[in-house]
């Protein structure tokens, strides 16, 4: 009997350790998401005690590297932006079309055979995207153009927003598969009764129920192309551009990150600071983008009464 | 009357007979199309893009030798430039050349003797072979017309591009460094990523009670999931090498940034596979007197186990890929020789890949397509294996 009681004591504190174990490795993934804010935010503060934070926001002039340095990120975003606003002009309605192909006309069988074949297109690596933007379709944007008289640059925006855009498509596809898929058959099958076609069906009826998900899809698409470096590294420009023409070299914030890091660096000087600075804004824009994106789709479950997505 | 417009007539008379139906009808057709052109164009870039890479990539697997007299004594150890004839010195590859003393260390008969061997040539001559674009002087160019017909260059297997590093010679560039550089950095990935991972999984899923403390470590690794990778190259940067002190351009940081992005992949696909083991197992446990992490540790891990194997592999793929945080933290280093540890500086495979399209001579544009395709074989590797994994184990309940 005393052997027994000694024995569960033991194991009530194997119990405890353990449990303190799991409890410590759980909390790293907390300490990693306030280590990459505050490892960015300290060397952000650091640069604008050096320059003005209202120029970084507003200023359209970024001349690192020169004694006279200016750094007015302005044209920068303005880059992101279109280069941004491309990918979406191409990943949304692929990406809805595909989405609504697959949970609405395909077969089962068909869908379940479909959505890992898109899904390749998210497992390929980015760095192969931008060797792809860069060797292939830029040289053919350039050629295109010229045909019809028009001057494109080999950086050009279009380039890596087109290839951007075919990246993000199963991002979109794949949870809006997902969303259209949950929406009650007992909707679709009332609307089909009433004598609509499948079309007005899916326009009317589907996809405004199916609207919190798609949006939530989109952010998604939105921050990850936001956020995406070797693409435009490789086939984007280097030179801040404030311009709307989308033929013309332009440059984004992951590329001027990239471009701050490489290579040999002081930590005082803002020439790198800079580079903290740029992804503390790229860090507060996707951080927003997931959490209104994640609010919606809890929005849609609830809604739904569903827990698969 | 035909037959047509006695039909037509009916429909006329019909009440239900709606005139806009052949309008909604053939919109619905469109609409229909449109979505099926959507999947089509997706999937037929991907078709377009794979054999892209495949029709720039394969040359490279080839490398062009040519048969040429070379002289092994003092002189041309000393001189290697001197081991061949004149007329073929612009031809060969310096790089090749460079390996005399070492082959004479290797075989000593060699010494004062004159072999006829087959020789690397340089890579414009490869490239020329290849029938791509090429400069070559017209003088050096006749001579490799002249050895073309006698049948003394011809294309073999590239096996340099296997079993050398990286080179700023074209054709003496290969992906061994940077494969070596990937394994270690992608250990360091897997010994930290993996426990961490599934322990986090085990807590959230087992052991923790619906508090905030649970809620907030929910949100963190839903939202860690979704920063973008190159700030993960920012926090190593500033953390694990201006804090610690870790060895810039080192697999251990590589590695390390990397178990933090892969992290969360791993929470995710291994809470999926612990949902999945039914209640009535651990029922049944408990009934027999099993404590929590008896429970836990022998039957509902071993069921999850398949589950959790398949989300870390995938995981795993998604890091060997991952390029951007590994550049930040100065992994595109020139590297020729493989590390030996994983405090020494290394490159990764998709980081060499990135050096590779940079580079101004042509002749790397076929080595970083053989690269992508090397790079993709392994990814689309692994990805078949968690496929067949989960098929394999997957237990309906």
């Amino acid at each position: 009997m005393k052997a027994f009681e000694s024995k569960k004591r033991h194991n009530e504190l194997k119990e405890q350790i353990i449990k303190f174990f799991l409890i410590t490795a759980a909390t790293v993934s907390i300490l990693t998401t306030f280590g990459v804010l505050f490892s960015i935010l300290f060397e952000a503060i650091e640069f604008f005690q050096m320059r003005s934070f209202w120029y970084f926001l507003t200023g359209t002039e970024w001349s690192p590297g020169v004694p006279d340095s200016k750094f007015g990120a302005l044209p920068i975003f303005a880059g992101t932006f279109m280069i941004t606003f491309i990918a979406m002009a191409v990943a949304l309605p692929i990406g809805l079309g595909s989405a609504i192909f697959m949970s609405e006309y395909a077969s089962p069988k068909l869908r379940n055979q479909l959505k890992p074949l898109l899904e390749i297109l998210a497992g390929i690596p980015t760095v192969v995207y931008g060797f792809f933007a860069a060797i292939t379709v830029a040289p053919f944007i350039v050629k295109f153009f010229a045909f019809f008289g028009i001057h494109a640059s080999f950086n050009s925006a279009l380039a890596s927003g087109v290839v951007m855009g075919i990246m993000i498509i199963p991002v979109i596809s794949s949870l809006s598969d997902d969303v259209i898929q949950a929406v009650p058959d007992s909707q679709r099958k009332a609307s089909l009764a009433l004598g609509m076609t499948m079309s007005e069906t899916i326009k009317a009826i589907v996809l405004p129920s199916a609207l919190p998900g798609i949006i939530s899809a989109t952010l998604l698409g939105l921050s990850k192309a936001l956020g995406e470096t070797m693409i435009v590294v490789m086939a984007a420009g280097l030179r801040p551009n404030l311009s709307w023409n989308f033929l013309e070299d332009m440059t984004t914030v992951t590329v001027r990150i990239v471009d701050a890091l490489v290579g040999d660096h002081e930590f005082d000087s803002p020439d790198t600071l800079s580079a903290f600075a740029l992804g503390l804004v790229l860090f507060i824009v996707t951080l927003i983008l997931n959490v209104v994106s994640v609010a919606l789709i809890r929005k849609f479950k609830e809604k739904y009464k569903i827990n698969t997505l | 009357m035909n037959e047509k417009s006695i039909k037509k007539m009916a429909l006329r008379d019909n009440p239900f007979y709606d005139p806009s139906l052949k309008k909604r009808h053939a919109s619905a057709k469109r609409f229909k199309l449109f979505t099926l052109t959507c999947i089509i164009f997706a999937l037929s870039f991907l078709v377009f893009f794979l054999g892209d890479m495949i029709v720039k990539g394969l040359p490279a697997f080839q490398q062009s030798y040519m048969q040429v007299d070379v002289t092994f004594n003092d002189k041309t150890i000393a001189s290697t430039r001197r081991a061949i004839d004149k007329k073929y010195r612009r031809i060969v590859s310096r790089a090749w050349l460079r390996n005399i003393p070492r082959m004479v260390e290797k075989n000593p008969a060699l010494m004062g003797t004159t072999q006829s061997t087959w020789v690397l040539v340089n890579h414009q001559v490869d490239q020329y072979m290849k029938g791509h674009y090429y400069k070559i002087k017209d003088k050096d160019l006749k001579t490799v017309q002249e050895v073309q017909e006698q049948g003394k260059i011809e294309l073999r297997f590239n096996k340099i591009f296997f079993t050398q590093g990286d080179s700023k010679i074209p054709e003496y560039s290969g992906l061994k460094s940077a494969m070596i550089g990937s394994i270690l950095t992608l250990i360091v990935t897997m010994v930290i990523a993996f426990p961490l991972g599934v322990m986090t999984a085990v807590y959230l899923e087992e052991f923790a009670d619906d508090n905030r403390w649970t809620q907030l470590i929910e949100v963190n690794i839903n939202n860690l999931a979704a920063i973008p990778s190159i700030l993960f190259g920012l926090l190593g940067l500033a953390v694990f090498i201006n804090l610690f002190g870790l060895p810039r351009s080192a697999p251990v940081v590589g590695g390390l940034t990397l178990a933090l992005m892969t992290l969360p992949i791993i929470i995710v696909s291994s809470r999926a596979a612990l949902r999945s083991v039914p209640d009535s197992i651990r029922q049944a446990a408990y009934g027999l007197g099993l404590t929590k992490v008896q429970v836990v540790q022998d039957h509902v891990l071993p069921l999850a186990f398949p589950g959790i194997m398949t989300g870390s592999i995938i995981g795993l793929a998604q890091a060997m890929g991952e390029t951007a945080p590994l550049i930040i933290i100065g992994m595109i280093a020139f590297i020729p020789d493989s590390p030996g540890s994983i405090f020494e500086a290394a490159t990764v495979m998709p980081a060499q890949i990135f050096t590779w399209a940079g580079m101004p001579e042509r002749a790397y544009i076929e080595r970083t397509a053989a690269g992508i395709m090397v790079l993709l074989t392994v990814l689309i590797s692994l990805n078949a294996l968690a496929i067949y994994l989960r098929k394999k184990f997957e237990v309906k309940w």
